[in-house]
Formats: C-alpha cells, sequence, structure tokens
C-alpha cells in the first residue's frame, strides 16, 4: 500500500480555495517533488500532509489523507501524526538553544529521558543528516553559530530525531549557496532508503536530479502527476510543458 | 575637510543637531550623577548603615530592607500575573477575541493613570477595606498593580518578537502548544521579559506618592509583611522635606543608584546566563 493516498482534496483559506479536488498517491521509500509556479498550493498540500494548516485561523480541509490506510484527520493525535510526518522547513529554524539540545528537544517531547539514550539518537540523527563530523566537537554551542547549510542540516537532524517514517521538506534549499544545496540533495536521496520523501522545489533541475515522481500544481490543481522521467521528458499536459521548457507566461 | 563642506547645509545642521541633542543627554546624565555624587558621599559614613534608625545616625539601613522587601513582594504579585496574561494573549486568545480588546484597553488605561491615585486606591482598598493597615503588603499590593500593565506591556512584546519559525519548528516535532510555549518561546522571550522587569523594579524603587498613603513612612525595619515601613525614595523624601539632613538625602541617593546599577547588571547577567 502507498504510504500516503489522498483524495477530492480541498482546502480553502477563508472564502479562498487554495486546492482544488487534488487526488494523489506518494510511494513509500520515494522521493515525491512538486513543482509549479509559486502561489499554487504546493506549501499548503505539504503541511497539510501533517496538518501545520491546523494552526492557521479560517484554514478549512476536506476529503480523506490517509497515511497507512488511516485518515490522519480522524484516527491520529496530531502530536503522533507530527511525530511520524516529519517536517523541514524553506528557512532553516534551529531553536535558539545548542546543537545538542535542539536535536533532543523531539525525543524529550516523546518522553525520553536517559541521557545515555539521548547521546545516542543525537549522534545518529546527526550522522544520518551529515553533519555530525562538522558538530560533534561543538555540541554544547549555540546552534545559530552554524552557517545556513549547516543550520538546514541541523534541522534535517531534527526532524530524524523522532524517527519518523515521512520527511516532508518545503524548498529546502532555496535559502542555501550551490554547495550546501548539493550536499542536502546527496542526503536527500540517501534519506528515501528509510523515509518517504516529499520535497517541494521551485527548481526543475533539482526535481529532475533527485525524485521518482513529480507532480506540477497549478492555481490549487494538481494538474499532472507521475514519474519523474515521463512529467520531465513527455509532459501529457500543454500547461506543464510549458512551465517545464520555461515558455509559462 | 572639503567633502565636509560639499555636504548640504540641511545635512550639515540636522547631523550637528543629533550630535548636541547625544552630547546634551550625555551631559545631563553625568551632571545629574556627579552632583549627586559629590553632594551625598562625604555624607556616606558606617553610622548611615546602622541597624537602626534615630534622629541622629539618620540610618538608610532599615529603608533598604524595606526597599528590597518591596520590590521583591510587588514582584511577586505583579510578575506571574502580568507574564501569564501576556502568554495567553499572545498565544492563546483567538485574534479578534473581545477579552484581548478588552484587557489591552484596561491595561493601557491603568498605564496612563498618574501614581498618586495608585496611592489613593491603594489606601481605600488595601489600607481601610481590607484592613491592613499602613504596611509594606498594602504598599507592594498597590504597586503591582501600577507595574502590571508595564510587564504585560514587555512580556506580549517580546513574545511576538519571537519568529513563528520557532513554534513551527517545536510543531512540527510533535510538540504540543503547552512545551512549545513553556520550552522554546518563553525562553526566547526572556531577555525581553527581563528587560520589563527591570523597568518595573525601577519604577518601584523611585515610586514615593503610591507608597505615602499605603505603605507609611515608618523609618523601623518592618518585622513583616503586614508592618509599616518606607523605602529609600521615601526616606529620601522625608528626609529632604524636613529640611535638616539634605547632605544625608544625598548619600541615600547614591546607595539608591548603587542598588539600580547593582540589579540591572545582575538582571542583564541573569539574562544572558537564560539565553546562553
Ligand atoms: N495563511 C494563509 N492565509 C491565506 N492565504 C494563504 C495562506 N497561506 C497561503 N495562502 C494562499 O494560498 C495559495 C497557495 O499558497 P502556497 O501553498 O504557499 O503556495 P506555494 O507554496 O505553491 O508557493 C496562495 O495564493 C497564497 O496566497
Ligand atoms: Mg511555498
Amino acid at each position: 500500500m502507498d504510504k500516503f493516498i489522498l483524495r477530492n482534496v480541498e482546502l480553502w483559506y477563508n472564502d479562498f480555495k487554495a486546492l482544488k479536488d487534488v487526488s494523489m498517491d506518494v510511494e513509500r521509500n520515494s522521493i515525491t517533488a512538486f513543482i509549479g509556479p509559486s502561489g499554487c498550493g504546493k506549501s499548503t498540500l505539504l503541511k497539510s500532509l501533517n496538518r501545520m494548516n491546523d494552526l492557521i485561523e479560517g484554514c478549512k480541509i476536506m476529503g480523506d489523507f490517509l497515511l497507512d490506510g488511516e485518515n490522519i484527520y480522524e484516527d491520529i493525535d496530531v502530536n503522533m501524526l507530527r511525530k511520524r510526518v516529519g517536517m523541514v522547513f524553506q528557512k532553516p529554524n534551529p531553536f535558539p538553544m545548542s546543537i545538542y539540545d535542539n536535536i533532543a528537544f523531539g525525543p524529550r517531547t516523546h518522553g525520553i529521558r536517559s541521557k545515555y539514550k539521548l547521546d545516542e539518537i543525537v549522534e545518529k540523527a546527526l550522522r544520518d543528516a551529515a553533519i555530525w563530523d562538522e558538530a560533534k566537537d561543538r555540541l554544547k554551542k549555540s546552534a545559530l553559530s552554524l552557517s545556513g547549510g549547516q543550520q538546514q542540516r541541523l534541522c534535517i537532524a531534527r526532524a530524524l530525531s523522532v524517527s519518523p517514517d515521512v520527511l516532508l521538506m518545503d524548498e529546502p534549499t532555496s535559502a542555501l549557496d550551490p554547495i550546501s544545496t548539493s550536499k542536502i540533495e546527496d542526503l536527500v536521496m540517501e534519506l528515501k532508503k528509510q523515509y518517504t520523501v516529499v520535497i517541494v522545489t521551485h527548481n526543475m533541475q533539482q526535481a529532475t536530479r533527485i525524485s521518482d515522481r513529480t507532480g506540477f500544481f497549478l492555481l490549487g490543481e494538481l494538474v499532472e502527476f507521475g514519474d519523474s522521467e515521463q512529467v520531465f521528458s513527455m509532459p501529457r499536459d500543454k500547461r506543464c510543458e510549458d512551465y517545464i521548457t520555461g515558455r509559462f507566461g | 575637510m572639503k567633502k565636509f563642506l560639499r555636504k548640504k547645509p540641511a545635512d550639515l545642521f540636522l547631523s550637528l543637531f543629533t550630535w548636541l541633542c547625544a552630547a546634551a543627554t550625555f551631559l545631563v546624565l553625568i551632571f545629574i550623577i556627579g552632583h549627586i555624587v559629590i553632594n551625598g558621599a562625604p555624607y556616606i559614613r558606617p553610622s548611615l548603615f546602622a541597624f537602626r534608625y534615630n534622629s541622629d545616625n539618620v540610618s538608610l539601613f532599615p529603608a533598604l530592607v524595606t526597599t528590597v522587601m518591596t520590590v521583591m513582594l510587588s514582584l511577586i504579585i505583579a510578575v506571574p500575573v502580568g507574564v501569564f496574561s501576556a502568554i495567553y494573549l499572545v498565544e492563546y486568545a483567538k485574534r479578534g477575541n473581545r477579552l484581548v480588546k478588552l484587557v489591552r484597553v484596561t491595561a493601557e488605561t491603568l498605564a496612563g493613570i498618574p501614581s498618586i491615585v495608585y496611592g489613593l486606591f491603594g489606601m481605600l482598598f488595601f489600607v481601610i477595606w481590607m484592613g491592613w493597615g499602613m504596611s509594606v503588603l498594602a504598599g507592594a499590593c498597590t504597586l503591582s498593580i501600577m507595574i502590571l500593565p508595564l510587564i504585560m506591556r514587555t512580556t506580549e512584546e517580546s513574545l511576538k518578537a519571537v519568529p513563528d519559525s520557532y513554534r513551527e519548528g517545536s510543531f512540527g516535532l510533535g510538540a504540543g502548544k503547552l512545551r512549545t510555549v513553556f520550552r522554546i518561546v518563553l525562553p526566547s522571550a526572556s531577555p525581553g521579559i527581563l528587560a520589563g522587569i527591570i523597568l518595573a523594579i525601577g519604577r518601584v524603587v523611585g515610586e514615593t506618592a503610591a507608597l505615602l498613603y499605603t505603605a507609611g513612612s515608618i523609618a523601623r525595619i518592618p518585622g513583616s509583611p503586614m508592618a509599616s515601613g518606607r523605602t529609600l525614595a521615601i526616606h529620601m523624601y522625608a528626609l529632604s522635606s524636613e529640611g535638616l539632613y539634605t547632605g544625608q538625602a544625598y548619600a541615600t541617593a547614591v546607595v539608591l543608584l548603587v542598588v539600580v546599577i547593582g540589579i540591572n547588571a545582575m538582571s542583564a547577567y541573569m539574562a544572558k546566563k537564560i539565553v546562553r
């Protein structure tokens, strides 16, 4: 069974309809990319996968969201859902505390107190996010002293610290330089072995390089969705083709 | 020099004016502190810190103790109430909530009331109606109402200044509201909250009008919060209005300055400790 199954999803911000009848399946252990012009609803759909939209007043959601067959808006406690479906944001947002405490915050939230256990989790998360070598000698230092690229990998580590199944990433490299970007891309490809990744990007090359499947959004609609190879080489929809070839206007 | 002359006259005037204002502010501060220290320092002698006050030694020690007591008591009352109301307003109340508007208007109104009015209210309510008499407690309660809006305001502002991305990060890890507010938001806001508390301490330490009718002016170390006592500011007021102990009044002012500077330094240190 697919990791996520979405059926007839509609979403309103007050009177504004931001998602129109979106249905898609997200395969497990794969990378799914969302592309499309800005304002088309990519972040909105991504955030509804771990109910971050609940925080927005006036946001109304309809349709079915199934995670491993369970309805995430009805069958799962929202905090448990967010533990299972982690999120990395567009701008790196480490907490203003030490590197160690940043990573330990999640596990502590879910009841892990043992120092030994926490040390282990912190090291594993930092290793998995490919930042252990840079961080291991300064775990007690403020996370804000890291560079932007390092902060973003720290945020990935923080998301991994609660051992989620799914990792949602909203343009995780848009604020980063090319070298940090390629590090994170490599990392994401590594992560799909263990996790299901859904990534929003406005960088077409990035989507081509890393994603297995791609969805193209336009004005709240999922216009095209399929294997990345197919979407980028032989898009079925004219609008998608125009967008990919840069003739969108 | 050429470059300097080539500046537009208006620019030149403006920068000169700004510079003069800055210099004037600084000079006034230096003048006040210098004036107080020159007049007060010669009167600072051990007898001024005698355990008991009498008209011979004019000891300020009881007033110092009373000041500390008053500050502590009013903070114990005002800080939790102020901080928790601000947390409610910023983190929990829905936008456009009626209660939020009401609380905000009340707080703003309270902030604009002259302190003598608080004094009269405190006397009527705490001293007479509650039957506490002139007491440190009545004084501290009055002052805590006075500083409440200040603490609420500064706490509100510092909570609002915490970027939403911190909250999102925390919620995104499956942390609940309570944990997010107390583990992420509040620590990030604490320097601002502390700054507000320092301002509040400054107001308590400098207050006279609101205390005259509520805490009284007995120059003894208050045995309990229910006893009357005079803070350093009241002590100064009493000394200078009697006209006999102007030098000692200045000496008290020096001690007051040191106390205030000490409190500020301590709070700054604490803030740094908390943020790390
Ligand atoms: N909190 C919000 N309140 C109202 N409208 C919103 C909100 N967030 C996003 N929108 C609107 O929803 C649409 C989709 O936004 P978003 O999902 O952020 O687009 P994308 O990530 O594809 O650039 C945009 O038109 C945007 O203006
Ligand atoms: Mg977006």
